[in-house]
């Protein structure tokens, strides 16, 4: 059942569930973060409104910066920014940001530690028609390998919109995760969060024969993966990992103790993303099995989101499979 | 500004062939690091720290300072030895010190180790574009009347990297009148001859398309350079960019324009001849190393 202190949304397994695009959340919350503090200043790389800054850069055109189709600059700019005082946001997708500019989001923003806040849409081959090329499926990876930074993956826009406060009023350069299309509405405004904790959302009576570990939109497909489960008399835990660095050890240690297995569920290549960053913690404090959910060293292609999300082994019924997967493996 | 008398020329001079000799002792003792473009860009570091740059070694951090971004962060030992003379930190530190374990000289600037510093950097392209930051942030604040200026050291070799371009684009854009860039035109990079790996000829035109204001000047003449900073603080709607003529290595006979002197140090024979031809100033004075 969903975790009730979690203050979930009622009607998170409704058919008609409202469905939002976690980039919206993210705009709204830059816009918020911009009216609280105004040292926050947008910077975007020719996709403003479809990054969703358009709604800070409507408010507060003074301190919006339209760099170009350029990436480098984008953070070497904001970097300089940032060295003045100001808290800068810079917008791309995310296979260009951090992708195409990751050596100097290292040098110019880890490295050189400033503030910047790096928002990366697009990401997961959800992102689907656009192809292959636009669909960030290694950002995870690019991000949580650079010391200083912080890397976080809402779940849906309300908790993408409360990142973007979050990590608004913090000194470290962040990345935050948004996905293109609408998804459903997970959370409530009463959801508690904070950046580094991890949430459960699905409970179950007793201990759980499982535990889930989803980030991003796919938290949905493994809410309702834990519910079908239920129903077939398997006990399993939904674990929200939101903030995947700094990683919530003691959470995910603690799961892990419980179910004595576990699945991961992320919409990037399982090689460096979430599901590794997970392994690593248990690996080293409490070895159990794990499967991994997710791209499996391959690049994404054009087609629906639906076509894609089961072409690439990512649906419900795959982290279904998964569990009864891992439950034979104890 | 002050127009330059020939009392601060001549303390110029004296201080330039001082931090010439210091990067010397320090790349000896370091036993590697870059010996051509630090000695290259010592006259104008010079002047920048000693009769330019509104800053204050007893408060680095100083708001209302003049910015300086270094981009080409592998000259940095004319930086820390110029910063050292200027009383930022110990001179003997870093002559003794320079790359070593747990120095506040690292190899490429690294600002966790010696906050005083505006940027790390040592990956080339990067630095105009965070100078262009700067300013930006600087006119979100203070307007177009604001009093500081922006400073960005680059070399010509990192002109290869688009990033340079990008940034040059957006601050011709923004019309960053406070942006002075300072290309270190010494015509080598790693490989070899400027023109020959990537030519950038014309190369006082391109600046000019992105809507640059472009001076050229001897980087080694500090009334040239002096003048040059003079008329670029005088434009208004337009960045600067002083494409200063230089010679690697300048200074030192054997090492000037010599591309093979890009990236290693002198050895302690090597390093001592030049200490003699720098102490003696080339021979001039008696007793001096140099016979011709």
């Amino acid at each position: 059942m969903l975790n009730s202190e979690a203050k979930l949304n009622p009607k998170v397994f409704d058919l008609d569930v409202e469905q939002v695009p976690i980039r919206k959340g993210f705009g709204e919350g830059l816009l918020a973060a911009g009216e609280i503090d105004e040292r926050v200043v947008g910077l975007c790389a020719d996709l403003t409104e479809s990054t969703q800054m358009h709604l800070f850069k409507n408010r507060f055109p003074n301190r919006f910066v339209e760099i170009g189709v350029a990436e480098q600059n984008l953070a070497t700019v904001a970097s300089g920014m940032a060295a003045m005082g100001k808290i800068p946001f810079i917008t791309s997708y995310a296979t260009f940001s951090p992708g195409r500019n990751w050596e100097q989001i290292r040098t110019t923003i880890c490295f050189n530690d400033r503030p910047v806040k790096i928002a990366g849409s697009h990401a997961g081959i959800s992102v689907g028609p656009d192809g292959g090329t636009h669909q960030a499926v290694e950002d995870i990876a690019l991000t949580r390998v650079i010391p200083n930074m912080v890397v976080i993956s809402p779940c849906d826009a309300i908790e993408a919109k409360k990142a973007t406060l979050a990590m608004a009023k913090t000194k470290e350069p962040t990345y935050i995760r948004l996905a293109r299309e609408k998804t459903p509405v997970i959370t409530t405004e009463a959801t508690p969060f904070e950046i580094g904790k991890a949430q459960i959302f699905y409970n179950c009576d007793g201990k759980p024969e499982v535990g889930i570990i989803a980030t991003g939109a796919l938290v949905h497909k493994a809410l309702v993966a834990a519910r079908q489960l239920e129903n077939e008399g398997v006990k399993v835990k939904v674990l929200n990992l939101a903030t995947i660095k700094p990683i919530d050890t003691e959470t995910i240690i603690s799961i892990a103790r419980e179910s004595g297995a576990i699945v991961s569920v992320e919409e990037h290549q399982v090689n460096g993303g979430m599901g590794s960053a997970v392994a690593e913690v248990l690996v080293k404090n409490c070895p159990v099995p794990q499967e991994f959910i997710g791209v499996q060293d391959k690049f994404g292609q054009s087609g629906l989101p639906a076509e894609l999300l089961k072409h690439y082994g990512m649906e419900v019924e795959d982290i279904v499979k998964a569990v009864k997967e891992v439950i034979r493996r104890k | 500004m002050d127009n330059l008398d020939d009392d601060k020329i001549k303390f110029l001079e004296q201080k330039a062939n001082l931090i010439r000799q210091t990067i010397i002792e320090a790349l000896i003792e370091a036993k590697s690091g870059h010996t051509a473009g630090p000695l290259g860009m010592a006259d104008i570091f010079t002047l920048l720290f000693f009769h330019v740059l509104r800053h204050d070694p007893q408060n680095p951090l100083w708001e209302d300072r003049d910015r300086l971004v270094l981009s080409n962060g592998h000259i940095c030992p004319v930086l820390y030895a110029t910063m050292a003379y200027a009383g930022y930190v110990s001179v003997d530190e870093f002559k003794q010190t320079l790359r070593k374990f747990g120095t506040k000289f690292q190899g490429h600037p690294h600002r966790e180790f010696f906050p005083a510093l505006e940027n790390s950097s040592g990956p080339l392209g990067s630095g105009l574009s965070q100078t262009v930051g700067m300013a930006l942030a600087d006119r979100m604040d203070s307007g177009r009347s604001s009093q500081r200026f922006f400073f960005c050291l680059m070399s010509d070799g990192e002109m290869n990297a688009g990033n340079t371009w990008e940034g040059a684009m957006l601050a011709g854009k923004e019309k960053l009148h406070n942006i002075i860039a300072v290309a270190d035109r010494n015509n080598i990079q790693i490989d070899g001859f400027t023109e020959d790996i990537m030519p950038l000829e014309p190369l006082a035109d391109k600046w000019r398309a992105w809507n640059w204001h472009v001076i050229e000047a001897n980087g080694h003449d500090f009334e040239d350079m002096n003048n040059a900073i003079h008329e670029a603080k005088a434009v208004f709607e337009k960045p600067s960019m002083i494409i200063a003529h230089t010679i690697p290595g300048k200074g030192v006979a054997e090492f000037e324009r010599k591309f093979e002197w890009h990236g290693k140090p002198p050895n302690k024979e090597e390093g001592e001849r030049a200490l003699k031809e720098l102490r003696s100033l080339g021979g001039k004075i008696k007793g001096g190393y140099h016979q011709d």
